[in-house]
């Protein structure tokens, strides 16, 4: 449950009820035609610019347009925004805006309990109650929702009517709904339209001012709808979150690590290449990446998996930060060719945005299932430094820190983040280029004693000869080898260099910063989490210690190596339960890695992200046990 | 500018080359070699990419830089070289099994983009490094030991494939003919596309003699046909045989027979954009038609690692955001105060 102070005051400029919150979640819902992707980010972004904290979720399913009106056709949006930090998207909806009764049927698990509904009344019919498989007339009580607040709303009716005599056509009518809906929440959480106004003009206004017309009008219409029925509305009202000054922006997973690694070229004074293949919920990477010509990076569209990663090696070879992103199949596809990555000792990140599976598994749901495949999944003794991000902004950072890693130890990067990091949102402090540590690519200088394989001896990284520059000719390959490159079959050199590809890994330890402990520092639970759980292991912890609880949190972004006080950190706990989204991958690598502890397991593989809920629930149980 | 002076020698490096002794692959090597030695480009601005196979030892035995890679992928890997640095003169060497089975994809999509490499085909219709199986080129019924009662399917034809796939640059030569090798691979690093070479190669161990119908110095004047762009298409041990398009099909004729005079021949167009003589030529085939050899298309469209380029300075050219403090600073941001 999450936590929320709930107070009513009255606003005089609104005569309304004002219940005044923390933190609210609202879910936009309808068919994967509505727009309701955009609904709920252009209201995300108008929070976020006066100044709430905010996470967003988007939830759609694979197929692009699934029947209509059907439950398997369901797209929602869920954002979560607050006066105060906010780190997840929230467990339950207090809000549910459904444009259909699939909506409902699809979002009633997901409800907060006495909760509000609104729902276009003219959508709720026979016809769609059939195609959304209720077998009554009375969704709600089938679905035991009737202590919801309840709000029918003729909405595409009255989109109908206020884009009267504008010439359109019924299907350009019906396709402004979602802005009549939006409106409406506008006015429901005190949102100036402002910003959306002028969204829509930037969009639309030179190619399409019909579009621009009727879209402001549904807009208003919405708006006004609710201002003249407030007497029947709870007004939310929820004030802008305490947040460090700076400039802020809002930001998504995909976009922050697309922009990290644009930073990172420009911080090692390289050129940036990505290769790619588009594959959900990463492509968005690809996309961004290819948007910034203007800063010169080189996106190249591959065949296949295969080719994304190898135009990339080949341009790390030629001397480019080279990166290739993906989701669980295609790093599957990618093996092979990040064991030569291996091998040959060349600077290329992976990012793996992972997903449900096995095989196409759940291409639109997140999923932490792919820990073990980035650590292991290759032929021969094959290490990889494995790193995680944590929240959709600091995806930047860490893909970035990726790039810093690879290029200063010559070592292939796996950055793991995932569809709930990806497709989130939330408000970031901008950094400035300044504020960045440097990065010092390996670039050899001394052509007369250029080795391919000569080593540093503190990091073991070797050095980097690129193409084109004359003296450092060499050849570099998949074959086991000697220093300089070529071929050896020698039984000694092969254990040897197995050994150092593994030392020179694990030495990026140097790199890693100790793990931090929220909460207590010592006591009865630690909470282990990695990767995009995060906002909720987080808000979990809170809840707990709220309740007097003794209980701390570790959360890991480094994976391969661990941080070095890990071990520490966890003997200061009676018990250590590992939370992740998939059957244990985590817990089983720290049962090899960190030995002494019993690691107790919370796991969920839905394809969905924890809730708050199930983690102060697992906590709870484990300390009754 | 300085001339550059380069000897072959300057091309071979300190590894000792150990493909079996009468390999077709030493004339394919010491031919590229010396086709980068006469070219007149910076030794440092080779890169020879390749996958796995017999083959693609051939990085290690040059002194330039280079790439072995894995099975298939020489095609990608070398993309990215490319087009991370234009200014490289990229090389690829591969087999049937290499380019056609696990790389064909790599190797149609290379031809449609038509990035500027170099991809010299070893085509010797066998699996080498594994010792015997029948590879995609591999003729129909043709023992191997993966196919011991003969196979049943039909081989590619890598020309076939270059024109199916929008190339710009298909050449054919046989490893026995180091002038005709070192023409038609210096005409492959002028042109700038996918230059695709096709080396019709013996294998001594697995497949020897594969294609000594065509190459038998008895009847090679009979069974080959060189083409050259601006030339008659004319062949025979007494340049006495043509080829003729005959009510619209293409034709060996006999110049003095049947009342064909020299005007009838043929004249090879390399640059004709129009593919269909070009494959019509590629088809060839004994026992009815020589088999075409030399340039055989040759013709120029947009060059992707080029156009890549051009993309990035044209948009730079009219640029808002010059660098990542612009990015971090454009759109929609708000102070926090």
């Amino acid at each position: 449950m999450v936590i929320f102070a709930v107070s009513t005051k009255n606003l005089s400029m609104k005569e309304t009820k004002v219940i005044e919150l923390e933190e609210v979640a609202i879910r936009f819902s309808g068919d994967s035609g509505d727009g309701m992707q955009l609904t709920g980010t252009l209201f995300s972004d108008a929070s976020a610019l006066m100044g709430n904290d905010l996470s967003t979720f988007p939830d759609y399913p694979s197929e692009i347009r699934a029947p209509q009106g059907t439950v398997a056709g369901v797209s929602g949006f869920q954002v979560q925004f607050g006066g105060k930090q906010i780190s997840h998207p929230g467990d339950l909806a207090h809000v549910l805006v459904a444009m259909n009764p699939a909506a409902v049927k699809a979002n009633a698990l997901f409800m907060n309990p006495g909760g509000t509904i609104i729902y276009d009344e003219d959508a709720f019919n026979d016809k769609n109650f059939k195609k959304a498989g209720f077998v009554t007339n009375e969704p709600f009580s089938e679905l035991n929702l009737t202590d919801m607040v309840r709000i029918g709303v003729p909405i595409t009716s009255l989109t109908q009517e206020s884009l009267k005599g504008l010439g359109l056509d019924n299907k350009s009518i019906l396709r402004s709904k979602n802005m009549f809906a939006l409106g409406l929440v506008c006015w429901m959480f005190n949102r100036p339209l402002d910003f959306i106004e002028q969204f829509i003009q930037n969009k639309f206004g030179k190619k399409n001012p019909l579009v621009v017309e009727s879209n402001m009008r549904v807009l208003k219409a919405g708006y006004n709808y609710g201002y003249n029925l407030q007497f029947t509305t709870p007004q939310y009202l929820v004030n802008p979150a305490p947040i460090q000054p700076g400039i802020y922006r809002n930001i998504n997973g995909n976009y922050a690590t697309a922009w990290g690694f644009i930073a990172a070229a420009e911080k090692a004074g390289l050129n940036l290449f990505v290769g790619s293949y588009p594959i959900t919920p990463a492509t968005e990477i690809l996309q961004a990446l290819s948007e910034r010509k203007d800063l010169g990076v080189k996106s190249f569209q591959a065949e296949d998996e295969i080719a994304g990663i190898c135009t990339a090696l080949g341009a790390a070879f030629a001397g480019h930060l080279a990166v290739t992103t993906t989701s669980g199949p295609g790093f599957a596809l990618k093996s092979e060719a990040l064991g030569l990555a291996v091998m040959a000792e060349l600077p290329l990140v992976v990012v793996d945005v992972q997903r449900g599976g096995p095989s196409t598994g759940l291409p639109t749901k997140t999923e932490q299932s792919d820990m073990l495949q980035a650590l292991y999944g290759r032929n021969g003794e094959s290490p990889v430094v494995v790193i995680s991000a944590s929240t959709p902004s600091d995806c930047f950072w860490y893909a970035y820190k990726a790039a810093k890693i690879a290029l200063e130890r010559m070592v292939p990067v796996v950055l793991l983040t995932d569809g709930f990091l990806g497709n989130g949102s939330e408000p970031w402090k901008v950094p400035t280029m300044a504020e960045l540590p440097d990065i010092k690519p390996r670039i050899a200088k001394e052509a007369s004693t250029f080795k391919p394989y000569a080593r540093d001896p503190e990091t073991l990284a070797r050095e980097w000869a690129i193409p084109g520059v004359p003296g450092f000719a060499h050849r570099i390959g998949g074959l086991e080898k000697s220093v300089t490159g070529n071929v050896s079959h020698d039984p000694d050199t092969h254990q040897l260099n197995c050994e150092i590809r593994e030392e020179k890994v694990m030495r990026v330890i140097d790199m890693v910063p100790d793990l931090e402990v929220y909460g207590e520092s010592s006591g009865e639970i630690l909470i282990v989490s990695w990767g995009g759980t995060f906002g909720h292991t987080i808000s979990a912890l809170n809840d707990l210690r709220k309740q007097g609880k003794s209980v701390g949190l570790a959360h890991f972004n480094y994976i391969k190596p661990l941080p070095a006080n890990v071990a520490e950190v966890f003997s200061h706990f009676k018990k250590i339960l590992v939370c992740e989204l998939n059957l244990g991958q985590f817990a089983t690598y720290l049962r090899a890695q960190v030995q002494g502890f019993e690691y107790h397991q919370f796991n969920k593989v839905k394809g969905l992200p924890f809730t708050v809920n199930e983690i102060t629930d697992a906590v709870n149980k484990l300390m009754e046990a | 500018m300085e001339e550059i002076k380069y000897t072959i020698k300057d091309f071979k490096s300190e590894n000792e080359v150990r493909w079996c002794p009468g390999c077709g692959d030493y004339a394919i090597m010491n031919a590229v070699q010396r086709v980068m030695a006469e070219a007149g480009i910076p030794h440092e601005k080779y890169a020879v990419i390749s996958g796995i196979g017999c083959s693609s030892r051939f990085p290690y035995y040059m002194s330039t830089y280079g790439f072995h890679t894995i099975h298939g992928r020489a095609m990608a890997v070398a993309s990215g070289v490319k087009c991370a640095n234009p200014d490289l003169s990229v090389w690829v060497a591969t087999g049937d099994g290499d380019a056609m089975a696990i790389g064909g994809n790599h190797f149609i999509h290379l031809i449609r983009r038509n990035i500027d490499l170099n991809v010299i085909v070893f085509n010797n219709k066998i699996y080498g490094l594994t010792k015997g199986q029948y590879s995609p080129t591999t003729d129909r019924g043709f023992k191997t030991k993966t196919s011991p009662n003969g196979t049943i399917e039909d081989p590619f034809n890598p020309g076939q494939l270059v024109i199916g796939a929008g190339g710009t640059f298909f050449a054919r030569s046989v490893d026995g003919n180091l002038k005709l090798c070192q023409e038609v691979c210096a005409e492959a690093l002028k042109h700038q596309g996918t230059s695709i070479v096709e080396v019709l190669q013996n294998c001594m161990i697995y497949n020897d003699g594969v294609h000594d119908q065509i190459t038998d110095p008895a009847f090679r004047a009979e069974r080959q046909i060189i083409l050259r762009h601006g030339e008659p298409m004319i062949f025979g041990r007494n340049g006495e045989k043509g080829l003729a398009i005959l009510k619209g099909k293409l034709r060996v004729v006999t110049i003095g027979e049947n009342g064909i005079t020299p005007e009838d021949i043929l004249v090879h167009d390399a640059c004709d954009r129009d593919p269909m003589l070009h494959l019509a030529l590629i088809n060839m085939g004994l026992p009815d038609f020589p088999v075409a050899m030399g340039v055989i298309r040759s013709v120029q469209t947009p060059v992707y690692d080029q156009e890549m380029a051009a993309q990035i300075s044209a948009i730079q050219e009219k640029r808002k955001i010059t660098c990542m403090d612009d990015l971090l600073m454009s759109g929609n941001t708000w102070e926090v105060k």
